[in-house]
């Protein structure tokens, strides 16, 4: 068993429009046994740029305790919010100097850029970014979502298709992985506002 | 003497403090995980003018394919260009570093760089670490002594080879270049023959594929051919797409707008008393 399986995940993050949507799953177990259905894995930066973190479960909220922590600091020091392919730089070096004994922890990073361009990210467990255009995916569901994704995007959806693809295609992903499920926790973020959104999902 | 109860950022370099909890859960019978590979195809050649490097454009993750679409050919310098198989996260590290440690020696002596600094750079991390560290390279440039190639492998062994190839797909590559490779070629033979050998890498090795990228370095003048080829295009997309009449069920939503960010006026009369 691999220790990404230990917890279990789903993440996955979508570019539209002028927009971006980032989606988890809310099940945190323990092996076979679940524990949660109301886990949080997708975490706010700033107001335009959202992290979540798959993996190891302590290791994910150990890693966002450090982020906000070098977050702001930079917010202290820089007077301004920090842009995502910089937060994405950041996130790469931290995991990175862990090569050797890593944080289990597989992020996606999504947040809007200069001009409200949509950026998103995700990395391996040492910090090898792969920045897509499309959609980056996450978790122990990474495969069905993979194929999900691949069948369902398509180039510049507005943010209300753009949440009905990104939820069909997470919801159709965690019913075919026994350690993800439980509901759906979904971001849509558009340069006016940001809509959070709880999806009815299996229980099982 | 006690432990502060903040972290300070550290200094740079590895940091061990997780290696004790790893190890004890891998002997708990939980095995770690795989890391991004770049499987690949990766080559250079040396053509009357100069350097020609060429990559695929696949990462793997095990048996997945998780990005369809990635740089394998990494800069290093205006005049000096990298190609990197092995574990994505030290291929990217390991050449970032060097390059911002090629660009400090550019300010502290005032002159070009050249390619055998880098690769003492690159062989000398690579071979501190015996290994550990992942990364097959090949480097490729034009300094002031003329055009160079050379292959550095993860122990941190060099060649210096007129074409050289690397990766999981370097026989299928240099299969071609031992066929077809001659001294002099000019620079269209060699990007045709640098794109043979990476297709060949693209079509023969699984852990290649996707596209082909072409680096084409003289002195003086470079030219990065992002996608020069993109012998795998996806023609299968449905045009109707997916519709979804009965949408998802949702059970909270909740709106938080965003601040409009205040535009700050440059007023040149209120300072001016």
């Amino acid at each position: 068993m691999s220790i990404f399986e230990y917890n279990g995940s789903a993440l996955v993050a979508m570019v539209g429009k002028n927009c971006f949507a980032i989606a988890s799953d809310r099940r945190l177990g323990v092996q076979l046994q679940t524990i949660a259905t109301d886990f949080r894995r997708i975490y706010k930066m700033h107001d335009r740029l959202f992290i979540g973190l798959s993996g190891l479960a302590t290791d994910a909220q150990t890693l966002y305790q450090r982020l906000v922590f070098r977050h702001k600091l930079y917010q202290l020091r820089e007077e301004r919010d920090m842009k995502p392919e910089t937060f994405a730089s950041l996130v790469s070096a931290i995991l990175y100097e862990k090569r050797f004994g890593p944080y289990f922890c597989q992020p996606v990073i999504a947040g809007l850029g200069d001009e409200d361009k949509p950026f998103i990210c995700t990395m391996d467990s040492i910090g090898a970014k792969e920045l897509a255009k499309d959609f980056v995916v996450a978790g122990t569901a990474s495969e069905s979502l993979y194929g999900a994704c691949e069948a369902m995007f398509k180039p510049d959806m507005e943010p209300e298709e753009l949440f009905e693809t990104v939820s069909q295609a997470l919801l159709a992903s965690v019913d075919r992985d026994c350690l993800s499920g439980w509901g759906g926790h979904v971001y849509v973020v558009t340069p006016t506002e940001v809509k959070e959104r709880i999806l009815k999902g299996r229980m099982d | 003497m006690s432990s502060p109860a903040f972290e300070i950022p550290p200094k740079g370099g590895f940091s061990f403090d997780l290696c004790r909890r790893n190890e004890m859960i891998a002997k708990k019978g939980v095995n770690p995980p795989s890391f991004r590979k770049t499987g690949t195809t990766i080559v250079g050649l040396i053509f009357q003018d100069g350097v020609i490097l060429g990559a695929d454009t696949r990462a793997t993750e095990g048996p997945i394919v998780c990005d369809k679409n990635c740089e394998k050919i990494h800069y290093m310098a205006p005049n000096i260009y990298c190609c990197g198989a092995g574990t994505a996260a030290d291929t990217e590290a390991v050449t970032d570093m060097v390059s911002s440690q090629l660009q400090l020696h550019r300010y502290h002596t005032g002159r070009e760089s050249r390619v055998v600094t880098a690769l003492t750079l690159l062989k000398r991390h690579l071979f501190n670490y015996q290994g550990y560290v992942q990364a097959a390279l090949v480097l490729g440039g034009v300094d002031c002594t003329g055009p160079h190639l050379h292959t550095i492998y993860p122990h941190g062994s060099t060649d210096t080879l007129p074409f050289a190839t690397m990766g999981s797909g370097s026989l299928a590559a240099m299969a071609v270049f031992e066929s077809k490779y001659r001294e002099g070629l000019t620079r269209d033979e060699g990007v045709q023959l640098v794109s043979e050998a990476i297709c060949s890498g693209v079509f023969n090795d699984l852990g290649s594929g996707s596209n082909v990228d072409v680096c084409v370095i003289t002195k003086g003048h470079k030219e990065y051919l992002r996608n020069h080829l993109l012998p795998n295009p996806r023609t299968y997309v449905s045009s109707k797409g997916f519709s979804f009449p009965k949408k998802t069920e949702v059970l909270l939503t909740k709106i938080t707008p965003l601040k409009e960010k205040v535009v700050v006026i440059e007023g040149g009369d209120a300072m001016e008393e």
